[in-house]
């Protein structure tokens, strides 16, 4: 059990997160990254898994799947003709997440090291990382990076001088928020539509270009040599049980200093607020409801919140989730219907179109959302609405069609009166207007 | 084999089945669009949903799941019901409600389930959806607002056809199938797409608001456009055939047909020979049969034995039967079916068939084609081709450069090289374990069949016999058992010097042949072999009457009679049958049935049931060939009397083959 007291500054893996120093090979490896690289890779394959597995390191990507184990599910002997390959998600898309960007302009040394290590521990032939459309300047830091190394020997062969062969490869997206999604990932990087596949088979099996590939989150990679370096008990002396380490916190919203911070996890929203946002613009009982992980989670209205501990499970008590802990903070101001609706929207046009409910579902419940933000319904609409929300979740390919659903169940659990009384305002309306 | 339990009940599975497979093996029905058995599995309609445990605790789409030991699968419980229903809502939200003026209307999987699967009301009361329409050929119109992105047709063109030319363009709502330019399918086979289609978005476009499907007949057929024998549905609506539909057979066609067999249908009712023509002074007049017959007789009866008979390429065994009855009645045994001049050696059958079973072509690992186009003259044979260099077949082909939807390594086209193949050929065809050699009409065409033979060796093993020859005429095989072969084909016909010669619906014999001769035309279209005829004979099209046919590999198959001839024309033996009384020497049978059976008497293997057992056995022939060979067809649109009389057919060649493009008139 580890302790949630604040991160103090010797325990922060990102150091040069808000980018005050360079981001160069130079620069990094006076941070400490490349020490010494080829001796951690010593420890061998499965014994840097075992240590992954016992640091606790969940995926820093949303789902939050043990990284360790999903290491483990990779093939100890790759077949011939059937390599290993990491791909590392840098499609960071989600409304509200932030952090992977961070990583790749100010620490990308962090991520391909990272790579390395990783890939080692999966033997991997090759990474690719995939790095959403939008980054240009993120795209170019990395490649900066990813060149250095191969200049210094870091990577290519005898990677390190560790006598391993890794390539790292950089991939720019078209800017498609489904191609963050794994096997629209692949598909993507193999040169077709991003829509996702079906699973099983899972990517362990056959994934990028039907060879056995893992997909984590450029947050998982990168703390990964930091981890080796200071040993699982340290990462895993952070948080609560089975949610333990440091994470990037991505604070955006009505505070009175958004920023992205690393933090210990499961510290109380309170505390993350106050230390490192300056606290809730207008005070905290001007406090309306928080998005705690990105625009696919359900909010959490105030009076829930504030003392809840930002983790997998803490918020997932809350029915809602840590996501990529993109937390997006909404005062009274805020009219939270159309904040919904406006990320509703955003599904309806990121949705791929490949499977029915989503396609046509999303659309709908845009459309119905609309509606309900100015009052043109009845109340028979919102349960409707929450009906194909039901119908969507859970039937689709890929976790979008849940990603849609759950803010609008969300909307719906604990702001149903803030709905009626727009439905009850405007039926006033009407009927005056029909005199 | 995995056990899985279904709704309760305990069932073994074939290993590698999906749920949805398990579930049919035990008698559950499974709603689907998307899926279908011959494409890949795309999983995307989400209708087959179904509850499995182990698995996660919601509804797993059945397509796409592999059947595990031990594995529950409920199909009836309410979070299936409710997870279908939501799908079906979905599906049917921007679904027009066009379904009465709807072709599909009455045969379509959407409709059908959403009688199980449907509300009764809408709740959806936002705009629907409207989608352009899309420019996908001669054959098929489309009607995109209906399209519910099942992609099926995407698949088809991919996989089966091999014309990767439909995908889906932009995403969510807004996805649209699309033949991206809007050019027309350049496949033979994009008929299909109407039939795999769940809902009326791709439909025939020939056929448009002609009739409803349960306005029609349905009779069963077999297709003589091409040699493979492919069975079709007729589907028949008082006096026509409304459309052309493909039968399920694993062992010939599977469930597909090509646009030839499918939309030659508008022909059977135009350019019809519906009357009896006699040539006076150069010019034909109509005639009644009676003036008709007696001149026939009064002719059969002066040629005595100077009497021949030339088949066409749509006949069945019977009527070549008949009228190899009639000329053995005037002691004359003048018979040819290769009109064209074809004459390679007819000792052994065995050596003019496919001896390979089509269905077995799809597991060839080495393949030599020798001047033939598959995809022109059998593209039924060509899609089984298709999936053996799927699998990673490697195909070799000895003739000018075409486009088989296959990757092909092209040898060249002199005939020399049947005896020396390039290493790399010849090396491959020699690791293979079931090599495969089709010897096409161009081969057979330039005598190359004996050099064949003698190179058939490495094709031919223990449980294996890869030598195949290829015709493109769905009578040749059943003309062959019958004797319409000379020796030296038609040549040896022209050298007998004929009185009379009987046109059997021959319509490709070369203009001046038999100008001595009085010709007699016995067939169904006004085409060539009519406008050189002395007397023209009106009698039935082959949807006309009950036929057998033999296809390439001797698969022996009937077809039914699904209309009556228009006007005076009857069927073909009856014309024999009558003339042979006037002529003193009657046919011995007056009944169709009687007819069949005098023929199986006389060639029993035209009774068989399935493939003729016919033994391998290679004739020693001439095994030179050279020089450059080239392909039967040159217009896969236009290669019979009834093609060539089809609008739809010319419209395609003119399209297809020739390039023109047609816009479509401005809405």
């Amino acid at each position: 059990m580890g302790s949630v007291t604040p991160l103090s500054d010797k325990d922060r893996i990102f150091t040069n997160v808000y980018g005050y120093q360079s981001a160069d090979l130079k620069a990094a490896q006076a941070r400490g990254d490349w020490d010494k690289t080829a001796d951690l890779m010593k420890i061998g394959q499965d014994q840097i898994i075992e240590i992954i597995k016992a640091s606790g390191l969940r995926g820093r990507g949303g789902a939050g799947f043990p990284t360790g184990l999903k290491w483990s599910f990779m093939p100890r002997e790759p077949k011939p003709g059937k390599p290993n390959f990491l791909v590392i998600n840098a499609d960071e898309s989600e409304p509200g997440s932030c952090k992977d960007r961070e990583i790749l302009r100010h620490d990308p040394h962090k991520l391909v090291e990272g790579a390395l290590i990783a890939g080692f521990a999966m033997r991997a032939r090759a990474g690719y990382i995939y790095v959403r459309g939008e980054f240009i300047r993120e795209t170019q830091a990395l490649e900066k990076a990813v060149a250095e190394a191969y200049s210094a020997g870091l990577l290519g062969k005898n990677a390190a001088g560790s006598g391993y062969d890794f390539d790292l490869f950089v991939h720019r997206g078209a800017g498609a928020y489904i191609c963050g999604e794994e096997t629209a990932m692949l598909e993507s990087l193999e040169g077709k539509q991003g829509k996702p596949r079906l699973k099983p088979p899972f990517p362990a099996g056959a994934g990028l270009y039907g060879c056995p590939t893992t997909v984590n989150n450029v947050e998982s990679i990168a703390v990964v040599p930091t981890i080796l370096r200071r040993g699982a008990a340290w990462f895993a002396g952070f948080g609560r049980e089975k949610n333990e380490g440091t994470k990037l916190f991505q604070i955006s919203g009505h505070v009175n200093k958004p920023c992205v911070v690393e933090e210990s996890m499961s510290i109380s929203f309170r505390e993350l607020i106050d230390i490192h946002a300056g606290g809730i613009r207008g005070g905290w009982d001007n406090l309306l409801a928080v998005i705690p992980g990105g625009s696919s989670v359900p909010l959490v209205p105030a009076a829930q919140i504030m003392d809840a501990p930002m983790d997998f499970d803490g918020l997932k008590e809350l029915g809602s989730g840590l996501g990529t802990a993109a937390v997006i903070v909404m005062d009274k101001s805020t009219d939270i219907v159309r904040a919904i609706s406006r990320i509703s929207y955003f599904y309806k046009h990121e949705s791929c179109g490949q499977c029915t409910p989503c396609r046509e579902g999303t659309g709908w419940m845009w459309r119905t959302m609309e509606r309900l933000r100015e009052g043109d319904a009845t109340s028979a609409t919102i349960d409707r609405l929450l009906d194909v929300t039901k119908q969507v979740e859970g039937h689709t390919i890929c976790a979008l069609g849940d990603a849609a659903a759950w803010p609008i169940q969300g909307l719906i659990r604990h702001f149903r009166p803030e709905l009626e009384r727009r439905i009850a305002e405007r039926g006033n309306e009407t009927l005056e207007a029909a005199e | 084999m995995p056990k899985v339990t279904v709704d309760g009940v305990e069932i073994e599975v074939p290993q590698g089945a999906t749920v949805l497979q398990a579930c049919e093996l035990a008698g559950k029905e499974i709603p689907r669009f998307c899926y279908h058995e011959r494409l890949s599995i795309a999983g995307n309609c989400r209708m087959c949903l179904v509850e499995v445990a182990p698995g996660p605790p919601k509804p797993q789409a059945s397509c796409a799941l592999p059947a595990a030991d031990g594995q529950t699968i409920k199909t009836d419980t309410a979070m299936v019901k409710k997870a279908r229903e939501g799908v079906m809502e979905f599906l049917l939200i921007n679904h027009p409600l066009d379904c009465p003026i709807c072709d599909q209307g009455g045969e379509c999987d959407l409709q059908d389930q959403a009688m199980a699967y449907g509300r009764s009301y809408s709740r959806y009361d936002e705009n629907k959806r409207a989608v352009e329409d899309k420019y996908m050929g001669p054959v098929i119109k489309t009607s995109m607002t209906r399209c519910i992105q099942c992609t099926r047709c995407i698949r088809f063109a991919d996989e089966v056809a091999g014309t990767p030319e439909i995908g889906m363009l932009y995403r969510g709502e807004d996805s649209q199938i699309t033949s991206y330019l809007e050019r027309a399918l350049t496949s033979e086979l994009s008929g299909n797409l109407a039939d795999i289609c769940p809902v009326g978005a791709l439909l025939q476009r020939p056929q448009s608001f002609e009739s409803r499907p349960w306005e029609l007949r349905k009779v069963p057929a077999i297709d003589v456009m091409d040699a493979v024998g492919s069975n079709i549905r007729l589907d028949v609506r008082q006096r026509q055939v409304m459309r052309i539909l493909p039968r399920t057979n694993d062992a010939v066609n599977e469930e597909w047909i090509h646009d030839k067999t499918r939309h030659h249908v508008d022909a059977l009712v135009r350019n019809r020979l519906d009357r009896p023509w006699i040539r006076e002074n150069g010019k034909l007049r109509a005639a009644t049969w009676n003036e008709a017959l007696e001149a026939f007789a009064k002719q059969l009866k002066s040629a005595g034995k100077k009497v021949a008979a030339i088949a066409g390429d749509l006949l069945d065994a019977e009527t070549m039967y008949a009228a190899k009855k009639l000329l053995a009645g005037q002691g004359s045994k003048l018979l040819e079916g290769r009109q064209t001049g074809l004459d390679y050696d007819v000792s052994s059958l065995s050596a003019l068939r496919f001896n390979t079973p089509i269905a077995d072509l799809e597991n060839a690992d080495a393949i030599l084609l020798v001047g033939s186009n598959p995809r022109w003259e059998a593209p039924l044979v060509n899609t089984r081709l298709r999936k053996a260099a799927r699998k990673g077949a490697k195909v070799f082909a000895i003739g000018p450069v075409a486009d088989l939807a296959f990757p092909v390594t092209w040898l060249g086209d002199d005939l020399k090289l049947i005896g020396k193949l390039p290493k790399e050929a010849a090396d491959a065809i020699a690791k293979a374990e079931r090599p495969v050699m089709i010897v096409g009409p161009g081969a057979l065409g330039k005598g190359a069949l004996g050099a064949a033979l003698k190179a058939s060796g490495p094709f031919i093993k223990t449980g294996w016999n890869g030598f195949n020859t290829l015709h493109i005429s769905a009578a040749r095989m059943a003309g062959l058992i019958l004797g319409y072969a000379q020796k030296g084909g038609i040549a040896d016909i022209e050298a007998a010097k004929p009185e009379l010669v009987l046109l059997l619906g021959a319509d490709e014999v070369p203009d001046g042949k038999f100008d001595k001769a009085f010709k007699v035309y016995v067939g169904h279209h006004g085409d060539k072999g009519a406008k050189q005829a002395d007397l023209v004979l009106p009698a039935a099209a082959w949807s006309e009457k009950h036929g057998t046919y033999v296809n390439i590999e001797g698969r022996v198959q009937r077809g039914e009679r699904a209309t009556f001839p228009p006007g005076d024309a009857r069927e073909d033996w009856t014309i024999f049958r009558a003339v042979s009384d006037l002529t003193g020497k009657p046919l011995p049978f007056d009944r169709f049935d009687q007819l069949r059976a005098a023929m199986v008497a006389d060639h029993p293997e035209l009774g068989t049931d399935g493939v003729i057992d016919w033994k391998w056995s290679a004739p020693k022939l001439d095994a030179k060939a050279e020089g450059p060979v080239g392909y039967a067809i040159k217009d896969f649109y236009l290669t019979n009397a009834i093609c060539r009389a089809s609008p739809t057919m010319q419209r395609c060649s003119e399209e297809l083959v020739h390039g023109q493009s047609f816009l479509e008139a401005a809405e």
